[in-house]
């Protein structure tokens, strides 16, 4: 049970030449169990939006609300965001040199549950979880996210997705990158989330290929930090078929 | 994260005719007379606090019996306090002829030399441990190890430098040829220690030695760790980990000077400073030498900046004179935490704390690993630690 609530989200970024705006107003709720896709072109904003519900420090929140299951999401710290059920996949996973990923996922599993695991079915855990993302196992020596080629990170993310199993998944461009044997691998697992009762999912994506093995319930188009237009999965054939051209063309006030 | 990895062209351009580096071609002599007391406006003792030497680099006496030794014995390796004429004998085995005051000091003076000698083609599969332990840090104290590797053989040797003391040191290192040896050197004084030590090595034809230091603690340590090349094909490895607390001083130079072709050198050195007044200096001085063609240095620095209040000063320096070479650039960099590890840790539930634990870790993980010693690997992630409690969890908690 969880639902994701985000009000009139306005957030600006530090330039050089002052803050700038970058969402003006973005208003979505994931209800229990909905799979929204969010799909806009570059530099819309999409990231942002993905960066300030999980809490990134270079983002200031000038306006509006985000709960979860009621609770005050921008309340809490960036670590408490993820205790309280929320994960995003990166679009550039980042690399941290020493720390290997079976030490990291060991750590964070320990910090989501509030206990260490037990040590006999989190290993099995972690094997079938990399298996099922055609990862090698192997990958639990290695560094996380170091000389990981750009597909091997998304699956490292979505194979953190299960592990970790949140209430709410935000996945920021998980298949860009990937080809197509990788991208079904992806969306299998992201469809394996999903299958839980109750897990919300908003899928942020620049294409409509990942939406044939993962179907959305809503589609929102985000045009310059705001949702120019929302529908269902029809949405993002017409997009196909049209792109973002009409959007883009509309002017935006202001 | 200021970042800086430079190409050959760089660094040839640091050499350029004007640049101060007179100081890689010093002349050299075993005439204590002959070297002036350092004013630390010299190039090599420009960041050296002088005046918390209690003389060690002028003109201290040299007490006894402060400091004691003990080790363990392979079978085949013989380790002795030697003294007479065999000491002196071992004056300048690893090539070194002194250019300071200090070094030339601990040769003419030191009665006695810990002498380490394993034989021609003797493989030693335990480490060989010397602790050397102070009693009394307001005791100025000298000593000269040498440390004497035949052709062949296989060895480790570890200097664990603890307690109280106040040491003017020099360690010698005669790597035979095709042989392959590791010096560790782990300076964990207490607070009052100050420790000036100079190691030099040479290395035979197709030999490869592997120096680590590691340093902790002492109120200030300098090391400058030296190898030169005795024939063609010889390999270096200086590795080097040390953790500054507050006012505390650590220097450690370095100086690869390819004296053969086909030489390699690859220096690594990684610190963390933490607390006010924590001072840092690393200097790798690379030489390729006209005779030295064909060979490969590579040398990096990277510092942590754990709080505020602390300086690391970072200067490669590579000087060439010839053309002819397979390889050669440097590294450093000097940066405060990550925030974008950080946040990317944190986002999977981790704490501020955990998340910075990791990282420090982290950092210092892929070098503890090249050191090769399981049994002191284990105590070294347990010193990094033992040392992040004292600050950077610390103000988090
Ligand atoms: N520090 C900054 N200074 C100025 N502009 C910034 C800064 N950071 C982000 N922006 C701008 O914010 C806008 C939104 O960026 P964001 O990364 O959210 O877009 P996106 O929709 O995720 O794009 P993409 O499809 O390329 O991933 C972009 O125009 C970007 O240039
Ligand atoms: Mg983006």
């Amino acid at each position: 049970m969880s639902t994701l609530e985000i009000k009139d989200l306005r957030v600006s970024v530090d330039t050089e030449d002052g803050p700038k705006e970058i969402l003006k107003g973005v208003t979505l709720t994931i209800g229990d169990g909905e799979t929204h896709a969010i799909m806009g072109p570059n530099g819309s904003g999409k990231s942002t939006l993905a960066y300030s519900i999980a809490g990134h420090p270079k983002y200031t929140i000038t306006g509006g609300t985000v709960t979860l299951d009621g609770e005050d999401v921008l309340a809490m710290s960036v670590d408490q965001r993820a205790r309280a059920g929320l994960f995003l996949a990166m679009q550039y996973p980042v690399e941290v040199p020493g720390v290997s990923v079976s030490n990291f996922l060991r750590t964070a599993k320990t910090a989501i549950d509030g206990e260490a695991p037990k040590l006999r079915t989190w290993v099995k855990d972690v094997n079938t979880a990399l298996e099922q993302l055609n990862l090698d196992p192997s990958f639990g020596q290695r560094s996380v996210n170091e000389g990981f080629s750009g597909g091997e990170k998304k699956r490292h993310e979505i194979a953190q997705l299960e592990l970790l199993n949140p209430h709410v998944a935000i996945l920021d461009e998980t298949d860009s990158g990937l080809d197509i044997d990788a991208l079904k691998v992806v969306a299998e697992g992201v469809n394996r989330f999903r299958a839980q009762e109750g897990k919300g999912v908003l899928l942020i994506t620049h294409y409509t290929r990942i939406l044939r093995y993962i179907t959305p319930d809503y589609v929102h188009v985000f045009v310059n930090g705001r949702i120019a237009e929302q529908g269902g999965p029809e949405l993002a054939d017409q997009l196909e078929a049209e792109g973002y051209d009409k959007y883009l063309r509309v002017p935006t006030g202001g | 994260m200021t970042l800086t990895d430079n190409p050959v062209a760089d660094a040839i351009e640091t050499t350029a005719p004007g640049t101060v580096l007179s100081h890689l071609h010093p002349v050299g002599s075993f005439e204590v007379a002959d070297h002036e007391v350092p004013t630390g406006r010299e190039e090599i003792w420009r960041f050296t606090p002088l005046k918390r030497l209690r003389g060690l680099h002028s003109d201290a006496g040299y007490g006894a019996g402060a400091t004691s030794s003990t080790w363990n014995t392979p079978d085949g390796v013989r380790i002795a306090s030697v003294d007479g004429d065999e000491a002196r004998g071992l004056r300048g085995v690893s090539g070194l002829v002194p250019n300071n005051r200090f070094v030339a000091r601990v040769l003419a003076e030191v009665p006695s030399t810990l002498l380490v000698d394993v034989p021609a083609e003797l493989e030693v599969t335990e480490p060989i441990v010397v602790d050397l332990t102070g009693s009394d840090a307001s005791v100025t104290e000298a000593g000269h190890v040498a440390l004497r590797f035949g052709a062949h053989s296989r060895a480790v040797v570890v200097l664990n430098h603890v307690g109280h003391a106040a040491l003017a040191q020099v360690v010698e290192v005669k790597v035979g040829d095709g042989a392959q040896v590791s010096v560790i050197s782990l300076q964990d004084w207490d607070d009052d220690s100050v420790h000036l030590t100079h190691h030099e090595a040479t290395v035979g034809r197709d030999a490869s030695y592997r120096h680590v230091a590691i340093s902790f603690g002492g109120s200030v340590v300098r090391m400058d760790s030296n190898v030169s090349y005795a024939g063609p094909g010889g390999a270096a490895e200086l590795l080097g980990l040390y953790f500054a607390d507050e006012g505390q001083h650590i220097e450690h130079r370095l100086f690869a000077d390819h004296t053969a072709p086909k030489t390699k050198s690859h220096v690594v050195y990684k610190g963390a400073l933490q607390g006010q007044g924590a001072h840092t200096v690393w200097v790798g001085n690379v030489l390729i030498r006209k005779v030295a063609e064909g060979i490969e240095t590579f040398e990096e620095n990277r510092n942590l900046v754990l709080t505020d209040g602390c300086r690391a000063d970072s200067v490669p320096n590579l000087e060439i004179e010839t053309g002819e070479i397979e390889g050669a650039g440097h590294a450093s960099a000097t940066g405060r935490f990550d925030d974008e590890q950080l946040f990317y840790l944190r986002s999977r539930g981790i704490d501020e704390p955990e998340a910075r634990r990791l990282v420090v870790h982290g950092f210092f993980n892929d070098l503890i690993r090249k050191i090769g010693v399981p049994s002191l690997q284990e105590k070294l992630m347990a010193t990094v630690e033992l040392e992040l409690a004292k600050n950077v969890l610390k103000d988090l908690d």
